[in-house]
């Protein structure tokens, strides 16, 4: 089994991707479970066809310490298992505990066991690696390879840069690797060539250039994947390439992130300063 | 005969065991100890200067506690009538319930909770999602079960990492419950250097929240609150008996056998006597500030102390009549103390003492030891500052460092309606000419001996080093010391509990001390001790299946 981690900054859609990249990985024929490690529960939304997943951590809380795995996941798109970790609200609590109690208890029940014949575990974690909470998914060995999703904008890349330097201190102590960028596009000038680049100072490579289209913005209104959508769109085939991308990388690993004036040298280099 | 002792005195210098107290510790370490271990000059010079109130280098086995217990242990702790609620996991509230032999005396009406264990009892669950519901909940379950006056909540480490928003929780359950008073500590154990700043989070919400709420007239000619004593052992018992005899009215007791209501009417007092300056003094000062109370230090731990300190307090009130009383109790109380002290004297005389407790302790029981011809050869503190060491002289000069930021400091100005000196500034220029010193004290060192060696947050090794060294006849700490020092066969006496003896302050507790003293030090049990290793260093052993 293949464990998988996607971090990037906020807002940069790697819930999305996520979700539409498992989505290829289901026509090809895999196994997955998609395990969401935001508190606010929306990372199997598509796969399901709406937030109709009740959280780890509702449950434990509901039904106490007796938790069947049953209970936590739910079957969505193309028999894939989707379970959400939950958390508390906005502004309480500790959501960074709330993800280490529901990974530990996803383990315990046996989700990731042979005989679930899972070939992929996907994770998609919040934001930026804030606290150690977030950064469960990459420790102890629980994904194994990290693909951060990026665009060309500045706040992205940085974030991007940060991740990288969180999988350096991982990779050390464990087995933990970074699989590739993948680039959300933003349809910023010279995109593809900065990333590419970035990818290249990071030690890495850019695995696939998502185009921006509408028709994820239209799959996501009709709570589906591009590919459930309508598989013909040509959005569809991008994330088919990109699911088919990850299948056949093979390229892992220890990340080398830039110093900050590397960084907004590189930004420079492409324009980007003069254009903002 | 020459004495073990005598000799060890001529062996060595005390440069020379400061240099072999820190010779072990990386060179970074040293220099910081180095500072923190003071070698005490002639009392007419100069005090040199002790770093104090910083943090212990971690790997060090600290005589320290925690903020935390601090403020729930030693200042909230001892309060009868005032439910302490320990927001945080079980074990917090269950290991610093009932380990500080505070006594209390239930009152004729009865309420008394120092014989509980309150606590929220937070789960994983609460630290994932908030505490705050449970915390609400718990206050609720104490009014409905106890209707208590007061509800005390304290943060323990985890609700500082979550954030839960323990005031508001309080604010709102005080408007709920309408009848009963309920506040928050954000005393979490991480904060701060020692317990000192526990007991500045304490004291500054007791200000805050309680001190002044009651203002029905409090009967009494004489009326003083007692600031920093903690009725260890029953203390407080005996002080209050001497001061009955005397004809003084202790309002308020800052905060053994305390009750809420001592506090609320705390501002009708005419004097505050400190006792425990470290613990205390900043309570004493916004006293002042807003009721115009000025403050004394007192000690009544020993009997000459007890005397002086009674003889202070009558002289402030400059009334006659009270002077002579005061006077007629001590001649009444001291011939059974001298009695007792001429007993023990023949065997204690010239026997050697070494205190590191607390933040005035190993201060005050220098006289105990003083008056039975034993002498201090090493003392210090585990959480004072550099004026309880020094003198009040040094304050202007303290450094600020970000821990001591990290503590509030309350502004106070003086109460609109209530503010009152009860002297005038003639009046305490006066009896300052007179010897009644306000606002003052002189800290440790000047009533220590040239030569002797005054160490700040002493340490587990430390404390071997400096028995084995220096060989006193009784050392004196808390319960993390006791078994270590008892091994290296020397009788170790706990100052914070006292063991299971007590009271120690007063005319009786100085009779109670001097027996306890002669006992432990006339007692050669520890040195027959012998480990098995001592007698056989070689030891043989089989297999059972051999």
């Amino acid at each position: 089994m293949r464990k998988v981690a996607i971090y990037g900054k906020g807002g940069i859609g790697k819930s999305t991707t996520t979700q539409n990249t498992v989505a290829g990985l289901v026509e090809l024929g895999r196994n997955i479970m998609v395990v969401g490690c935001d508190p606010k529960a929306d990372s199997t939304r598509l796969l399901l066809g709406g937030l109709a997943q009740k959280s780890v951590l509702d449950t434990l809380r509901e039904e106490g310490e007796d938790v069947e795995l049953e209970d936590i996941r739910k079957e969505g798109y193309g028999g894939t298992w989707c379970v959400e970790s939950g958390g508390p609200e906005p502004g309480v609590g500790c959501a960074g505990r709330g993800i280490i109690t529901s990974i530990n208890m996803l383990e315990s029940l046996g989700a990731y066991e042979e005989s679930e014949e899972l070939d992929y575990a996907f994770y998609d974690v919040l934001g930026d690696v804030v606290c150690g909470g977030f950064a469960m998914p990459i420790r102890d060995g629980k994904a194994e390879e990290i693909y951060i999703v990026v665009s060309g904008e500045m706040m992205a890349m940085y974030a991007a840069n940060n991740i990288s330097k969180g999988i350096v201190k991982f990779a050390q102590s464990g087995s933990v690797r970074l699989g590739g960028l993948i680039c959300n596009s933003r349809a910023v000038d010279n995109e593809a060539e900065m990333i590419e680049n970035f990818a290249e100072k990071l030690g890495t490579k850019m695995i696939y250039f998502v185009p921006r289209n509408n028709d994820v913005q239209r799959a996501e209104i009709n709570r589906k994947t591009v590919i459930e959508w309508k598989p013909e769109v040509s959005q569809a085939d991008a994330y088919r390439g990109l699911a088919k991308a990850i299948d056949e990388n093979d390229n892992f690993v220890v990340p080398t992130p830039l110093e900050i004036e590397e960084l907004e040298a590189l930004l420079m280099e492409y324009g980007l300063m003069e254009a903002a | 005969m020459v004495t073990a002792t005598k000799k060890k005195m001529v062996q060595w210098d005390p440069a020379d065991i400061k240099a072999e107290l820190i010779k072990k510790y990386p060179p970074k370490v040293a220099r910081k100890r180095a500072k923190q271990i003071m070698i005490n000059e002639a009392l007419e010079n100069e005090t040199p200067e002790i770093t104090a109130n910083v943090r212990t280098t971690p790997g060090i086995i600290t005589m320290r506690g925690c903020t935390y217990a601090g403020c729930k242990g030693v200042i909230m702790g001892p309060t009868r009538d005032i439910v302490n609620l320990v927001h945080g996991p079980i074990g917090c509230s269950f290991y610093a319930w009932l380990t500080r032999r505070n006594q209390t005396d239930a009152g004729p009406d009865g309420e008394n909770y120092i014989n509980y264990c309150f606590s929220t009892d937070m789960q994983e669950h609460d630290i994932i999602f908030g505490g705050e519901k449970k915390l609400a909940a718990a206050v609720q379950e104490i009014y409905d079960l106890m209707h208590p006056k007061s509800i005390a909540i304290f943060a323990t480490c985890p609700v500082g990492l979550i954030g839960d928003d323990i005031h508001t929780v309080a604010k709102n359950m005080k408007e709920k419950l309408g009848d009963c008073n309920v506040y928050a500590f954000s005393c979490e154990g991480y904060k701060g250097v020692s317990q000192s700043a526990g007991h500045h989070i304490a004291n500054n919400q007791v200000f805050r929240h309680i001190v002044g709420e009651n203002n029905t007239p409090a009967e009494g000619e004489f009326k003083i609150n007692l600031l920093g004593e903690y009725n260890i052992g029953g203390d407080g018992f005996e002080i209050d008996r001497i001061f009955k005899k005397c004809g003084i009215t202790n309002l308020a007791t800052f905060s053994g056998n305390s009750t809420y209501d001592q506090f609320a009417t705390a501002h009708q007092a005419d004097l505050n006597a400190v006792m425990c300056h470290r613990s205390i003094n900043y309570v004493a000062d916004m006293l002042e500030t807003k009721f115009g109370i000025p403050w004394v230090k007192v000690n009544f731990i020993g009997a000459n102390a007890t005397a002086k300190s009674l003889r202070k307090i009558a002289a402030y009130f400059e009334d006659q009549a009270f002077i002579d009383r005061v006077e007629a109790v001590i001649k009444e109380e001291m011939p059974e103390v001298d009695a007792a002290v001429a007993d023990v004297r023949s065997r204690t005389e010239g026997k050697t003492a070494m205190l590191f407790v607390g933040g005035s302790r190993a201060h005050h029981y220098q006289e105990l030891f003083k008056e039975m011809g034993m002498k201090t050869i090493s003392a210090g503190y585990e959480f004072a500052h550099r004026d309880d060491y020094e003198g009040r002289q040094v304050l202007p000069n303290l450094k600020v460092d970000a821990d001591s930021r990290n503590i509030e400091e309350i502004e106070v100005e003086a109460d609109e309606t209530r503010f009152n000196p009860r002297k005038t500034p003639e009046q305490l220029a006066a009896l300052e000419d007179a010897g009644v010193k306000f606002k003052h004290y002189d800290g440790l060192a000047p009533d220590m001996d040239e030569g002797t060696l005054i160490i700040d947050d002493l340490n587990q090794y430390e404390a071997e080093k400096l028995v084995e060294i220096m060989k006193p006849d009784i050392f004196c700490a808390g319960i993390k010391e006791k078994f270590s020092i008892m091994k290296l066969g020397v009788p170790m006496k706990q100052l914070h509990s006292y063991d299971s003896g007590g009271p120690y302050a007063g005319f009786q507790g100085a009779i109670n001390f001097y027996k306890e003293i002669d006992r432990l030090t006339s007692s050669k049990v520890w040195t027959y001790l012998k480990a098995p290793w001592q007698e056989s260093p070689e030891l043989t052993a089989a297999y059972v299946w051999e």
